[in-house]
């Protein structure tokens, strides 16, 4: 058997992770290349799983452990893939870092963040709070390495968080390094980003304060979201006992996104179920064209509509607008079965938008193929190269882990060529 | 190997200023028992200098190392030594972060946890893995179908054998009986030829694999590595050893008879697989008079997602309705195809198929609840449907009417016949032998010899699949090394389940791979030391074999439990089982605990709580609170361990009898949903509990003195008030009346 090459992980977010894990415990050295500061991936803004509701840090801290554990495993953060040439079982890989001002002196012990005067948007949070620019995502993020933000930091003039580091950890002067590799295989796992809700125009366009996106959902339910947990709506703060889901924001819709994004049924159900268990007396309605919870998430779609607080409408949403004296959102929709326009007010509505392969917007470099939506056409990738989850089509996390760990053992059968 | 120490002490981020390296050394010099002169500080341990100081003492002869710095969830790297013993004392998270700077509570916090932590290196020993002899890679794979076609090929080409054994005469399952298969690729508006036949050329023609058709398997011994079969073709048997198994027997149409609503046992009601096997062999045509079928209704969700019958879908039929009403369209331009839906589920990119359909105008699609099918004369037939798009109550006429039946996996039957038997055992051996008389024995597939059952446990609440109970995880089975794929897993599609199946193989390989390293799988993949017990000393009270989650003991002619060590997950719940306290780990027993619970000062005038916290879950929600510098209550003592089912009780006998006040498990949630990475760890520990909480209420000694939290690692703010809340119920409870002995 030749000699064991190594496998490059392009996406460090959970299918990444999964398999360039799995690939390292049969014997592999593999390689991650995270575009942002820190691993997991959508999942850590995730506050719980469906549909067993359990939290995703539970299993991102046992995949970083392992990590920890397994010397076969490296990563690289703030780095993107600048160039793949080559064959299976020989690709050239160059990969561009970019300077995180934070070397592994970083103790994590938050003087910088303390000392940085800057102020900037919250993306881990959609904007909905602020941040300093010397950051951590969150308290579990791994690395658990700050990094100042090079867009918001105001550089050596300022250089605050310098004096304030006693480890002599950040650098205001580094600059991007050029890393290249040999590897035997090539892992596609970038992930996806969410529908831009401002296309959306009957549903608002994005200007409405108390519209927000299923993500942003996520956050506000997060324990460590920008409110603690508790569900807020964001024009005022109040608490929100009357919620509407609007499914299919995007998806299944010819001028958006003529596909279905698999996730949002389920998130939307999930999200129902955030509500009701903080407030006694909230409401949740969803409007729907179908309910997809395949297989046995059909278990879970019952038993949230035991809860008679929860209504599901069959029926597209026409329009939303904004109350401006109350923030209140008003909701038309059909109710296709009842046959009639429903006109209805609510605190707070949640868009399902949909799932966008990043590489719509961002093509990984090499000779790929893609569908007029951005996803990767898996015939015709050249052989040693495997896109797994959702380059390949809208897929959760179950499945997402499933297409990685088997992606994992093609990688080997390529390294191993 | 003779232990020489050295005893590191941190005085960066914030903890030489939250404690005095000076009045520490002497304490922890004195109880830890080790030399004055080899306890040392260092102003940033981690950076270049300190690693550097650490090492030179290494060079020196030092080998066990403990170093009173941050939590060992951070600086893994730096702090790694290798040929020592290394142990981590987190005095940064849980002194520095959370006491008071300076306080005695502070000073006394890190006494404690220095000497515990070399209290725990002294007790411990250097892992060592233990390699089982006459190990196996091969890979057994059970069923020729789409999936287990698919992790044989998959696993062969990764460089493994393969043995693959299907109880059907030819390959293919299902996979080989279809027309035509759903679009596979973009932009998904074409069926497609099924490529199941590739798939059975390459695995009968693939050097790395052996194929026994016809067969199946008798007996399945021993352990991953070394699991030894008996497969059964035509009467003969032929033995073998094997590494691991792929599980992929498949699935059952659902029991059509069960239909009659929906008027199955009509002559022209059909199901889709019948449907499928009719336009193999050319036309679509009426079984009643053989006239080609012009007008076709297809009534979705026959028996999936009813509580009467399958409370879940089956995932695939959309699609393969869809695709037959297709097909009956390309075969007759003139015919109609109609289907009745309560939701069309083509999730992801299958939504473009669905599209492409909805442009045919001789296809009609409407979401109705049909409520029953009567027969129109001449052989039609008419559905009968409430709530449609098309109106309330509509009756429409078709000549052939197709039921998308759903998947049963081949794992339920085999289920349901052990729940039965577990029952009948309960009350009895004369319930017990009648239920043995009285029931048809199912076909199992795994045939296992191990004492916790033949056949691979469905995940509880599944309907028999023998699924994951873990997102993250979807590999995860109870039985080490045995992985299932396909739809004995999930309901899916052809497409998902050669997805499935490359990821079962994947798991298959790397469990063979960690067994000759001597490493145990997942979830503590790293892990290279085992339980070693003390044989001499076991009573055979069996607990151990019965609480292991994984059954990886099983029990002796004379029942006397012996490990398969290769089943063991290393999760130390029969350490925390066993009431002789025998079982141990190199670096975990229920000796090295109990010392470290033992040495911990107790002051008359004050309260000492200890904290038992899972280290999968609960220790980092602690140091997540602490990151975000919230105080824990200072009179607790943190104590890590593999999973709240390794507590044994003996340890909270060592916890009252030294004076300590109260007792907290810091576990996973348990019951349906479980978050226990060992399965029912926490909810063990619950049951433990339990049962001395009787013994401390007879002695006199309150029993809220023990509690067990359940919490989810997201759940750290409020972290630190639950376990204060539990402080002061304590305090009101009262001092520990053993203190004074």
């Amino acid at each position: 058997m030749a000699e064991n090459k190594k496998v490059l992980v392009i996406g460090g977010g959970f299918s990444g992770l999964t398999a360039a894990v799995e690939a390292a415990e049969a014997g592999f050295e593999t390689v991650i290349v995270e575009k942002t500061p820190f691993l997991g991936g959508r999942v850590t803004q995730l506050n719980k799983y469906f549909p067993k509701l359990c939290p995703p840090n539970c299993g991102l801290e046992i995949n970083f452990k392992r990590i920890k554990n397994n010397a076969d495993i490296t990563f690289y953060t703030l780095a993107e893939v600048e160039k793949i040439s080559g064959r299976e079982g020989s690709y050239d890989v160059t990969i561009k870092i970019s300077p995180r001002f934070v070397n592994d002196k970083c103790t994590g012990c938050n003087a910088c963040n303390e000392a940085c005067p800057v102020e900037m948007p919250n993306e881990f949070n959609f904007g909905m709070d602020k941040t300093k620019a010397a950051y951590i995502t969150h308290n579990q993020a791994f690395p658990f390495k700050y990094v100042v933000d090079a867009k918001h930091c105001k550089g050596a003039s300022c250089a605050k968080c310098v004096e304030a580091c006693k480890y002599d950890a950040i650098h205001l002067d580094m600059k991007p390094e050029t890393v290249t590799l040999n590897v035997g295989a090539v892992v596609l796992a970038a992930g996806w980003d969410l529908y831009d809700v401002t296309k959306l125009d009957i549903l608002g366009g994005g200007q409405i304060k108390n519209v927000v996106t299923n993500m942003q959902m996520e956050r506000l339910a997060s324990p460590n979201g920008p409110t603690g947990g508790k569900i807020l709506r964001p024009s005022d703060g109040k608490e929100v006992k009357n919620i509407a889901f609007v499914q299919c924001a995007g998806s299944r819709d010819e001028n958006h996104l003529p596909y279905c994004s698999y996730i949002c049924c389920m998130a939307s159900l999930k999200q129902a179920t955030y509500l009701r268990e903080q407030y006694a007396d909230s409401k949740a309605r969803i409007f729907y064209i179908d309910i997809r919870t395949p297989g046995r998430y059909e278990q879970f779609y019952w038993k949230v509509k035991e809860d008679t607080n929860i209504t599901l409408t069959k029926g597209k949403v026409a329009k939303l607008t904004e109350d401006p004296a109350t923030g209140d959102v008003i909701l038309v929709a059909e109710d296709v079965q009842a046959g009639k326009k429903i006109t209805e007010r609510f605190d707070m509505v949640v868009l399902a938008a949909g799932m966008v392969p990043s590489t719509k917007a961002l093509k990984i470099p090499g000779e790929i193929s893609y569908t007029d939506d951005g996803f990767v056409v898996p015939g015709t990738l050249k052989k040693g190269i495997y896109a797994v989850g959702s380059m390949k089509s809208p897929v959760d996390v179950s499945k997402s882990v499933q297409d990685a760990t088997g992606t994992a053992i093609k990688t080997i059968q390529s390294a191993r060529r | 190997m003779e232990k020489k120490f050295g005893v590191y002490f941190c005085k960066g981020c914030g903890i030489g200023e939250s404690v005095s390296f000076e009045k520490l050394k002497p304490r922890v010099s004195g109880k830890g028992k080790v030399p004055v002169d080899c306890i040392k500080e260092h102003p940033v341990l981690c950076s270049p200098e300190g690693l550097e100081f650490i090492k030179n003492d290494i060079k020196e002869g030092t080998n066990t190392i403990i170093i009173g710095a941050c939590s060992p969830r951070v600086k893994y790297a730096e702090f790694d030594f290798p040929g020592t013993l290394t142990e981590r004392v987190n005095l940064r998270e849980f002194v520095a972060w959370t006491a008071e700077p300076m306080s005695a509570d502070a000073q006394s916090l890190a006494d404690d946890y220095m000497v515990m932590g070399i209290l725990k290196a002294q007790k411990g020993g250097m892992p060592e893995p233990n390699i089982l002899p006459d190990l196996s890679k091969t890979i057994l794979v059970i069923g020729g179908g789409m999936s287990g076609l698919t992790s044989a090929i998959e696993t062969a080409n990764a460089g493994y054998q393969v043995v693959l054994v299907e109880k059907e005469a030819e390959l293919g399952g299902w996979g080989a009986k279809l027309y035509k298969e759903t679009p596979r690729q973009y932009p998904f508006d074409k069926l497609e030829e099924p490529g199941i036949f590739a798939r059975i050329k390459e695995v009968e023609s693939h050097p790395n694999i052996k194929v026994f058709k016809s067969s199946v398997l008798e007996k399945t011994d021993g352990q991953p590595g070394l699991l030894d079969i008996t497969i059964k073709t035509n009467g003969n048997s032929e033995s073998m050893r094997v590494g691991a198994v792929i599980m992929a027997a498949g699935w059952k149409p659902y029991d059509a008879s069960k239909l009659e609503y929906l008027g199955y046992g009509k002559p022209n009601v059909i199901t889709n697989v019948q449907m499928e096997e009719m336009a193999k062999k050319g036309q679509i045509i009426r079984p009643s008079d053989g006239k080609e079928a012009k007008k076709v209704a297809f009534i979705q969700c026959a028996g999936s997602r009813d509580a009467n019958h399958l409370p879940y879908c089956s995932s695939f039929c959309c699609a393969t309705s869809l695709k037959q009403a297709k097909y009956v369209r390309e075969k007759n331009g003139e015919a109609l195809a109609m289907v009745f839906y309560k939701d069309i589920r083509t999730p992801g990119q299958t939504e473009l198929f669905y599209k492409s359909m909805q442009n045919d105008p001789g296809i009609m699609l409407t979401k109705a609840e049909v409520t029953g099918i009567s027969d129109a004369g001449n052989g039609n037939l008419f559905v009968e449907a409430d709530n449609t798009l098309l109106g309330e109550k509509i009756k429409v006429e078709a000549d052939l009417v197709v039921l998308a039946t759903g998947i049963v996996p081949a794992t339920r039957a085999p289920q349901e016949y052990l729940d039965g038997l577990t029952e009948a055992q309960k009350k009895g051996d004369v319930a017990k032998n009648s239920y043995l008389e009285a029931t048809p024995k199912p076909d199992f597939i795994l045939n296992l010899t191990y004492r916790q059952g033949p056949e691979l446990p469905s995940l509880e609440g599944a309907s028999g699949f023998a699924d994951s109970n873990f997102i993250c995880f979807q590999y995860e089975t109870r039985r080490t090394g045995i992985y299932a794929a396909g739809c004995v897993r999930q309901p899916m599609t052809m497409a998902d389940a050669a997805d499935d199946a490359a990821g079962a193989a994947m798991k298959a390989i790397q469990c063979v791979e960690h067994v000759a390293k001597g490493i145990a799988v997942h979830p503590r993949a790293w892990d290279t030391t085992f339980p070693d017990p003390m044989m001499i000393k076991c009573t055979s009270c069996k607990r151990c074999t019965e609480e292991c989650p994984f059954g990886a003991i099983d029990e002796d002619e004379k029942g006397t439990p012996f490990y398969r060590l290769n089943r063991c997950r290393r999760c130390g719940t029969c350490m925390g089982a066993c009431p002789e306290r025998i079982v141990s780990f190199k670096d975990f027993s229920v000796d090295i605990v109990g010392s470290m619970i033992k040495s911990i000062e107790v002051d008359e005038d004050e309260f000492r709580i200890i904290v038992l916290a899972c280290e999968n879950d609960a220790y980092p929600a602690l140091d997540s609170a602490a990151i975000k510098r919230i105080k824990i209550n200072p009179k607790v003592r943190i104590i890590p361990v593999r999973c709240l089912g390794s507590t044994n009780l003996v340890w909270v006998t060592d916890a009252f009898s030294k004076g300590i006040d109260g007792l907290v498990l810091l576990g996973c949630k348990y019951g349906e949903n479980y978050q226990c990475h060992f399965v029912k760890g926490s909810e063990l520990a619950n049951y433990r509990f339990s049962k001395v909480k009787e013994t401390l209420d007879k002695l006199q000694l309150e029993s809220d003195r023990c509690q067990l939290l359940q919490i989810s690692i997201s759940e750290y703010d409020n972290l630190p008030k639950l376990i204060n809340d539990f402080v002061e119920r304590v305090e009101e409870i009262g001092p520990n009346p053993f203190k004074e002995f």
